[in-house]
């Protein structure tokens, strides 16, 4: 396998941040159209309003400045009124000052007339082919020579009003866009760091030997600890499988030479021996040897077939009792050893626990195998229901093997049964391994007089946890 | 048949003497050895002599350009400016006025055409309005004496050395102060009037000019030759560009210590005018380093280097801004030529 090929394989993806920063940048553009129209919006009304009063005082500052002279009003045209339209710097300017019948008493016959409107209106005209804003405002004379309404209308164009609207736009968008720049800065640093978890645990993958199988550092947040904790679990089955198949081929390789090339030099032996009670000796060892091997091929390929289900079938509640009495009925016993004597000692409850039907199987039949081979008749298989722990157990009534091999027990039970050529050991270490594969524990010792190996289960369900 | 015709004969001779009288002079004038495929027409308030050295200049500078250059009376100016506005008379390609007062009012009335250059945007914001209206020049009212005829010691420095000229029981300026007259003379208004917002003393000088039986008369021409030849002693606002261009000897200038008014002539592209683009091209030559040195020749802009040092403050430039349109209104113009009427009447009458 090519592992730089490997590392590379990575197909090419928009990475999380940029999909991220570019929703921010999606989010802040829209929020600055809405902000600019607003502006906008704003910024006119705002521009409209301070030249209206700049309108209106013009006008009013006109008005104020005429007098009734002879009969007639004279307007003496203030040139503060002008000073004040002159601050719209570059706006023409239209004035007009009207009798109530319309005639033009000065300013500009042009200046549109808008009479009907009170005493003073705002409004919008033309003004030689520009947008204007006009006002008119009215004012009533009750001198002896002179009675009536006067109307004095100003007005001009837009320049000064769009510039300002235009400026305040401009500087509402600035602090906007300033503001945008410090939110994309301050939202690129805070997801830069709320990412650096998972571009570790990225990184960290990346540089991983694809062989290596050991668990990584959890660390960071709690997403991501989710992560690593499952991809752990994952990688611990994963390294588990794999050192159950590098056990089964080392031991097939191991455990099976030896009685292979046994079984060989006692056919050959046959073959050679002409006298035929040699050759029915030699067959029957033949024989022994064979039924041997095939023992220790069953009970390789259970503890494989146990490690395997153990991983890969999710647990289910499981009644130790149906177990016993299934392993009890099979009566296995009869071929091994047919005067022993096995008694099934279970009571009416049930007794529940998490586990694999197949797996729990496996390893009482190899308990009892055990049992019939090594220990003394009678043989009572059982389950025992004590609270939280549930147990399922095989006892026989002899004294158990020897110290030293009882301390063997305990380490490696594969090289202890291959280089004697017999599977003596590999059924407690199948039984070893269920147990533990379902939070259990296996016990050997004397019992009651005699020698038994458990297996101890948290109990689930069942009176006792209700 | 015969009585139309001779309606029209008698129309045309009705007609010809105002048309003549409104346009005092025409010249052409074009580099030697072209005749200019485009014809530039100015109306201009500025004699004619005065400014062709510039004009002069400016045709050598673009030979193919030929400057029709007519000489207005700024009322009759404004007038024909306004008929080619409302499209009643033909357009000058360029409008060059010393009154100002009337070319904001063209402006304002929508009569020009913009126009930007780096020339124009330099102004300074008190001699441009709306990139339409420039102030080229920069000319002061001054006051004007006979050096033969006034003793030294009388010689008015400001305004209020004037009032106490005037105000002497016995004087011999009766009668020999001469200004503008108003009424005739656009630029003459419009000094007046710039005086009347500018300081009190205006009232106080109509009075005296009231009571010296001063003389209203039309033309810086004639004013100047008068004081020229003793027939007035002082002049009072006329305009200082002149005089030096006359170079008369016994002709003595104030720049008033109060305060001297500047005057921008105002250049201006009507709207409809023909060939715009020659008529910028002399807008930017005129405001040009070398415009601005042959306007400064001519006596055109007002340089510090005068004998007569002028404090910063007493220099009022009258702003090209809309301002100048109440110049222009109508009840306002009324009420301040009745009162100038007022001053000037009873020597009026008397005569």
């Amino acid at each position: 396998m090519n592992e730089s090929g490997a590392r590379v394989a990575v197909p090419f993806r928009t990475s999380l941040m940029s999909r991220v920063m570019l929703g921010v940048l999606a989010l802040l553009a829209a929020g600055g159209v809405i902000v600019a129209i607003a502006a906008l919006a704003y910024g006119k009304q705002a521009a409209t309003q301070s030249y209206d009063r700049l309108l209106v005082g013009a006008a009013q500052d006109i008005a104020e400045s005429t007098k009734i002279v002879n009969g007639a009003p004279v307007v003496d045209l203030p040139v503060s009124a002008f000073s004040l339209l002159s601050l719209a710097l570059d706006d023409r300017i239209s004035y007009a000052v009207r009798e109530a019948d319309g005639t033009l008493l000065t300013g500009y016959d042009t200046a549109p007339i808008s009479i009907n409107g009170g005493d003073q209106i705002l409004f919008d005209a033309m003004m030689q082919g520009d947008a204007a804003r006009f006002t008119t405002v009215a004012r009533r004379f009750a001198e002896r020579d002179y009675s009536g309404t006067v109307y004095f209308t100003v007005g001009h164009t837009l320049l000064a009003r769009n510039a300002m609207a235009i400026e305040l736009t401009k500087t509402a968008l600035l602090g906007v866009g300033i503001a945008g720049l410090i939110l994309m800065i301050c939202a690129f640093f805070v997801i830069r760091s709320t990412m650096r978890p998972l571009q570790h645990m990225a990184s960290e993958l990346r540089r991983r030997d694809p062989y290596d199988l050991t668990p990584m550092p959890i660390q960071g947040p709690s997403e991501v600890t989710v992560a690593i904790a499952a991809m752990n679990q994952f990688m611990r089955r994963l390294d588990r499988q794999v050192g159950a198949m590098r056990n089964l081929i080392s031991d097939a390789a191991h455990q099976l030479r030896t009685p292979v090339a046994a079984i060989r030099a006692h056919a050959e032996l046959v073959a050679d021996h002409g006298a035929l009670a040699e050759q029915q000796q030699g067959l029957e060892r033949l024989l022994k040897r064979t039924r041997s091997l095939g023992s220790l091929l069953d009970q390789m390929l259970s503890r494989a077939m146990v490690i395997h289900r153990t991983d890969n079938s999710p647990p289910e509640p499981v009644d130790l009792r149906d177990i016993a009495l299934h392993v009890v009925e099979l009566e296995d016993h009869m071929v091994l050893s047919p005067q022993a004597i096995v008694e099934l000692c279970i009571d009416g409850d049930e007794v529940l626990v998490l586990a694999d039907e197949i797996s729990l199987r496996e390893a009482v039949k190899n308990m009892l195998i055990n049992a019939l081979k090594h220990g003394t008749s009678p043989i009572r298989v059982g389950v025992t229901g004590k609270g939280t722990v549930a147990e399922i157990w095989v006892a026989d009534a002899g004294a158990g093997p020897s110290p030293d091999v009882l301390a063997q027990i305990g380490t490696r039970f594969e090289r202890f049964a291959a280089s004697k050529g017999t599977s003596a050991g590999l059924g407690l270490s199948i039984v070893s391994a269920v147990a533990e594969a379902f939070h259990g524990s296996m016990h050997i010792g004397p019992h009651e007089g005699g020698f038994r190996v458990t297996m101890a289960f948290p109990a689930m369900g069942g009176k006792d946890a209700q | 048949m015969r009585n139309s015709l001779l309606w029209a004969v008698l129309k045309v001779a009705l007609l010809l003497p105002t048309a003549l009288a409104s346009q005092e002079k025409i010249e052409r004038i074009f580099a030697p050895g072209s005749q200019g495929e485009v014809t530039l027409v100015l109306r201009s308030t500025t004699d004619v002599d005065v400014l062709r050295p510039i004009i002069e200049a400016f045709v050598l500078q673009n030979p193919d350009i030929a400057v029709t250059y007519e000489q207005w009376g700024s009322n009759a100016l404004f007038q024909n400016s306004l008929a080619a506005c409302a499209g009643n008379a033909i357009s000058a390609s360029a409008v060059f006025s010393s009154g100002v007062h009337q070319m904001i009012d063209l402006v304002n009335r929508a009569c020009a055409s913009t126009y930007r250059s780096e020339q124009t945007t330099a102004l300074p914001a008190a001699r441009r309005w709306r990139d339409e209206l420039w102030g080229i020049t920069k000319e002061p009212a001054v006051m004007i004496y006979n050096t033969d005829l006034v003793p030294a010691k009388d010689v008015p420095k400001s305004r209020f050395a004037l009032l106490d000229l005037m105000r002497r029981p016995t004087s011999i300026y009766r009668g020999k102060i001469a200004t503008y007259n108003i009424e005739a003379s656009g630029l003459g208004y419009l000094f007046a009037f710039m005086d009347s917002l500018e300081a009190s003393t205006f009232g106080a000088l109509l009075e005296g000019f009231s009571r010296t039986d001063a003389v209203a008369t039309c033309c810086s021409w004639e004013i100047i030759n008068g004081v020229s030849m003793g027939d007035y002693l002082i002049a009072y606002n006329v305009l200082g560009s002149y005089v030096d261009s006359a170079t008369f000897e016994n002709i003595g200038v104030i720049h008033p210590q109060d305060y001297t008014l500047f005057l921008s002539r105002a250049y201006m592209i009507p709207k409809d005018a023909p060939e715009k683009e020659a008529a910028a091209l002399l807008l930017d030559f005129m405001l040009s380093t070398r415009g601005q040195s042959l306007l400064k020749a001519r006596n055109l802009f007002y340089a510090d280097t005068n004998d007569t040092t002028l404090p910063e403050s007493a220099e009022r430039g009258i702003s090209i801004e809309p301002t100048l349109l109440v110049a222009g209104d109508k009840h306002r113009r009324e009420q301040f030529v009745d009162l100038w009427r007022s001053a000037f009447a009873p020597r009026d009458m008397a005569r």
